[in-house]
């Protein structure tokens, strides 16, 4: 009970702080005084630690199980694993609410403390915005979702957490995408303090450009942990659905990968300034409004929160006022972009990145119309459409041959080039060599299509091409890095695609069936009782046609408090293959449905997602 | 005449016209995870479990036996329960903006890229 | 000029996409497939005591009114609507028929015995395709039909106000 009050106490102190904020800040802006900074400095410091004892507060009271806390009790059990209490606590609406609230208040005090070297107007209205955004999210947690609300009488046991959400990948997964999404919170801030100081220029663009890779990193890492999480726990052998969740994570990252680009070309050669806004402003938005529509309940998906319109209704309308303001100032300071130094060329490299942000911009708005059509569809005529994988798929798999051929090439452009690039006739060498084991590929899997030939045919290019920078002297190695990466992740998700096999029957204890050559055996059945669930463990032998014997145990557990079932699946993983083995029990006594599939390179998506994001981390610690 | 024969290819295969005939269970499955399981927080067909994906999964492998072909299939569970059972939406007039915004956007944006280079 | 403009797609876009959010807020999130004046599709069931096959044609004839409802032992939502049904039975002007939903034969009589026999007949769905034939989805769900089109579909169990609604829809 003390440490829900004293949580309770600490966010409202957080509260008042904002708003001393606001006034030191209001008193800086045309005062020359060194101590108004200071102040500033300081509050923004007693904000964070008010902020975090808050936080610690909320977990304390889930590890002690302090039922009387409302959200303690909604989302606990004093029989969960103390791991899960721990994580518990931002695993639901409310705890989740205040880890955001916790990584703003956070990130703006690393503002002000990296940010001393550029000017005290542009650095003042930065925390002002912020600021203002942090005046949001505290008054939406305090009004509509506080995560201290009392209870009263203290209930004895709590009502449990989803038992899909125990899970290590699960625990971390809000924490790191949430470092995404609210580094974003800085960059639209920055950006809009810049525009009204009109100091969007190269050394805004250096500075900047840290709080942008680190964002990208997070947010990078955040979805390839969701989607590890999807495929380990989640039974199905997929990894990514097309699930609204999923691709609210997704819009974000595109605009920050077209972001990342863009501004190296506002600090090497001060253009694209008005772009650059109108990214930064959107990527932020677009975090903001996958807050709301997850929340409010109105899209359909299997991460659903709570529904509950009250929240969707405030949410909205923070929203949209930071979407107006952002707008105002937009189109109320002109950006000065002076003509002379102006001049862009066909075969530059800013072309080039002007081409990734088309593309960037296109996936964007595929992944957006995707997941917001069938919302506007039903408001407008009642109608419901579905839709799923298919949809995305015929969108984006033509532009991404394009995409990936693009991206080979147009590395190797320079700054300001105005000259046709020099035809290497080793390029037509990799060209042939593509398509030959493209053809190769598709021959063995039997998937025949034109389609399939070119699609590889252009991965393997970027492959070739990406691997021979490395060989280049004086080359961006993070940059190669990340290109190389992202060329891998794309090559295993297409192998992945073309080459899983999949078998599945009911199956009862003792039961042996023939897969192509190999066979399935159920060879154990036994249940045991664990601290919250019971375990019923079932033992396969899946032998090959050299008789080699591998054995799975694909577990089923039936959970006591809330009551649900969940399939834990059994996967080996080797470099070149997962082999994945679920069950699921069925109403028929005895009989499981068994599900076996093949799934080859599963570790090399997750690895390449990891290379990718080390080559945003070179790139962040490269003194350029 | 034949740059319009290749291009005429290209664009049937993006569209995944199948040249060859397809085993039954292949089948089956690449249907059931085109449906949606209606009683499921947004599984398909073939991921869940549910009394009613099993009773589908039924109907899709007798359907398919009776000789039934994959656009009959979804016809059939489209006239029992709407549009919202099949993952892809149709290119009709309530959907056809689905289709075609991401693609003006994408010609628009080359639009203003080209423009930067080409008129000064 | 240019950026006027601009500036107004983009206030009428922005309001356009506020208005859509704020009225998605307060829409249903689940979605109920109503399949009004349907007609239904022939079918073959067996007769839950007797074994043998009736085929729709004999049982729906036109001008009467049928009732079909979807029901098994393993769903408790049926068990609760059960009374309703009972009340139902008394109406002779209602052929009241029980779809019974993947189950097995001796619980459903089981279910029957212990509970009471509001039907006139009672007709298997052991595999579940009949009720997708008709447009179901889950159970327990009921159906009004006349002659060979579907009147009205209830989806949940029935309540006292559905017995009355269908009633009354039958007297008209």
């Amino acid at each position: 009970m003390f440490y829900t009050q004293l949580g309770n106490y600490s966010l409202v102190f957080g509260f008042i702080f904002s708003l001393i904020i606001f006034f030191f800040c209001f008193k800086g802006i045309n005062n020359k005084s060194k101590k108004i900074e200071t102040n500033i400095f300081s509050f923004l410091f007693l904000q964070f630690l008010s902020i975090s004892l808050s936080f610690i507060c909320l977990i304390i009271s889930f590890v002690l199980s302090d039922f009387s806390n409302e959200t303690v009790y909604n989302n606990s059990h004093t029989t969960k694993p103390l791991f899960y209490k721990i994580s518990g606590s931002w695993g639901n609406h409310e705890g989740s609410l205040l880890l955001w609230l916790l990584v703003l208040v956070f990130f703006v005090f690393i503002f002000s403390l990296t940010s001393k070297k550029h000017p005290k107007e542009y650095r003042i209205l930065t925390i002002v915005f912020q600021e203002v955004i942090i005046f949001g999210f505290i008054s939406f947690l305090l009004i509509t979702s506080n995560p201290f609300n009392i209870i009263f009488p203290t209930p004895v046991e709590g009502l449990g957490l989803n038992p899909i959400l125990q899970d290590p990948a699960l625990a971390i997964h809000p924490p790191i995408l949430y470092l995404g999404y609210v580094g974003s919170s800085i960059i639209f801030s920055s950006s809009l303090a810049a525009l009204t100081q009109n100091y969007i220029n190269k050394s805004w663009a250096s500075h900047i450009k840290k709080w942008i890779i680190s964002s990208w990193i997070f947010l990078t890492l955040g979805i390839l942990v969701g989607s590890i999480w999807a495929y380990y726990e989640l039974g199905w052998g997929g990894f990514w659905f097309w699930d609204a969740v999923e691709n609210i994570s997704l819009m974000p990252w595109f605009c920050l990968t077209a972001l990342l680009h863009t501004i190296l070309v506002l600090e090497k050669r001060n253009l694209l300034k008005k772009w650059t806004l109108i990214l930064s402003i959107t990527t932020f938005t677009l975090s903001v409004s996958g807050t709301f529509l997850v929340r409010s309940g109105i899209l359909n998906s299997v991460h659903t929160f709570a529904n509950d319109p009250s929240r969707g209704i405030f949410i909205l309308i923070f929203l949209f006022i930071l979407i107006i303001l952002s707008i105002v100032i937009f189109f109320f300071f002109q950006v000065n972009d002076r003509p002379t130094i102006k001049k862009s060329f066909l075969f530059s490299k800013e072309t080039a990145i002007m081409i990734n942000n088309l593309f960037m911009m296109y996936f964007l708005s595929v992944v957006l119309i995707g997941t917001i059509y069938p919302i506007i569809l039903e408001v407008l005529s009642d109608n419901r459409v579905s839709i799923g994988p298919p949809f995305y798929n015929k969108l984006l798999y033509p532009f991404l041959i394009l995409f990936l051929i693009i991206m080979a090439f147009g590395t190797k452009l320079n700054w300001i080039n105005s000259t046709l690039p020099k035809v290497r006739y080793i390029n037509f060498f990799y060209l042939f060599i593509s398509i030959l084991i493209s053809i190769y590929i598709v021959e063995i899997t039997e998937t025949k299509y034109l389609f399939s030939t070119v699609l590889f045919g252009a991965n393997f290019i970027l492959i070739i091409k990406t691997t021979e920078d490395f060989f280049v002297k004086n080359n961006n190695f993070s940059q190669n890095l990340a290109h190389f990466a992202f060329s891998i992740f794309i090559l295993s998700i297409l192998l992945n695609g073309v080459l899983s096999k999949e078998f599945s029957a009911n199956m009862k204890y003792g039961d042996e069936i023939k897969i192509n050559e190999s066979s399935i055996k159920f060879v154990n059945l036994e249940t045991i009782n664990k601290k919250n669930y019971k375990s019923i463990i079932t033992g396969f032998q899946i032998i090959d046609k050299n008789g080699k014997i591998e054995n799975f145990n694909p577990e089923v557990r039936i959970y006591n408090q809330p009551e649900i079932l969940t399939s834990e699946a059994d996967i080996k993983s080797d470099i070149f293959s997962d082999k994945f083995l679920v069950v699921n029990l069925l109403k028929d006594d005895g009989y499981f449905n068994v599900r076996y599939q093949i799934k080859p390179f599963m570790l090399w998506i997750w690895t390449s997602i990891v290379l990718l994001s080390i080559g945003g981390m070179l790139s962040f610690f490269r003194r350029v | 005449m034949k740059k319009n024969f290749f291009f005429i290819l290209f664009l049937l295969s993006i569209f995944n016209y199948s040249y060859g005939l397809e085993k039954n269970s292949v089948l089956e499955n690449k249907i059931a995870k085109n449906l949606r399981c209606l009683v499921c927080q947004g599984q398909s067909i073939y991921d869940s479990q549910s009394e009613f994906a099993l009773s589908v999964k039924l109907i899709i492998k007798r359907k398919i036996n009776q000789g039934n072909s994959e656009k009959e299939i979804y016809e059939y569970f489209k006239s029992q329960y709407g549009e919202w059972i099949l993952y892809e939406p149709e290119i009709n007039k309530k959907t056809i903006f689905l289709w075609v915004f991401p693609l003006i956007l994408f010609a628009f944006g080359g639009y203003l890229i080209f423009r930067k280079f080409f008129i000064k | 000029m240019k950026k006027k403009i601009i500036l107004v797609l983009v206030i009428i876009t922005l309001s356009f996409v506020f208005f859509i959010f704020y009225k998605s807020l307060y829409k249903k999130n689940y979605y109920v497939p109503q399949n009004i004046s349907k007609k239904i599709i022939s079918f073959k069931a067996k007769n839950l005591y007797t074994n043998n096959y009736l085929n729709s044609d004999q049982l729906l004839l036109d001008k009467k009114f049928t009732v079909i409802n979807i029901w098994a032992s393993w769903c408790l939502p049926c068990l609760k609507e059960h009374k309703y049904l009972m009340k139902l039975k008394q109406n002779n002007n209602i052929k009241l028929i029980g779809l019974n939903y993947k189950d097995k034969k001796n619980n459903a009589k089981k279910f029957i015995s212990e509970n009471g026999n509001p039907y006139d007949l009672i007709l298997t769905d052991e595999e579940g395709v009949l009720s997708i034939d008709l447009g179901a989805y889950g159970i327990p769900e009921t159906f009004v039909i006349k002659g060979k089109k579907i009147l009205k579909k209830y989806i949940g169990p029935l309540s006292q106000t559905n017995i009355v609604e269908i009633e009354k829809l039958i007297s008209k």
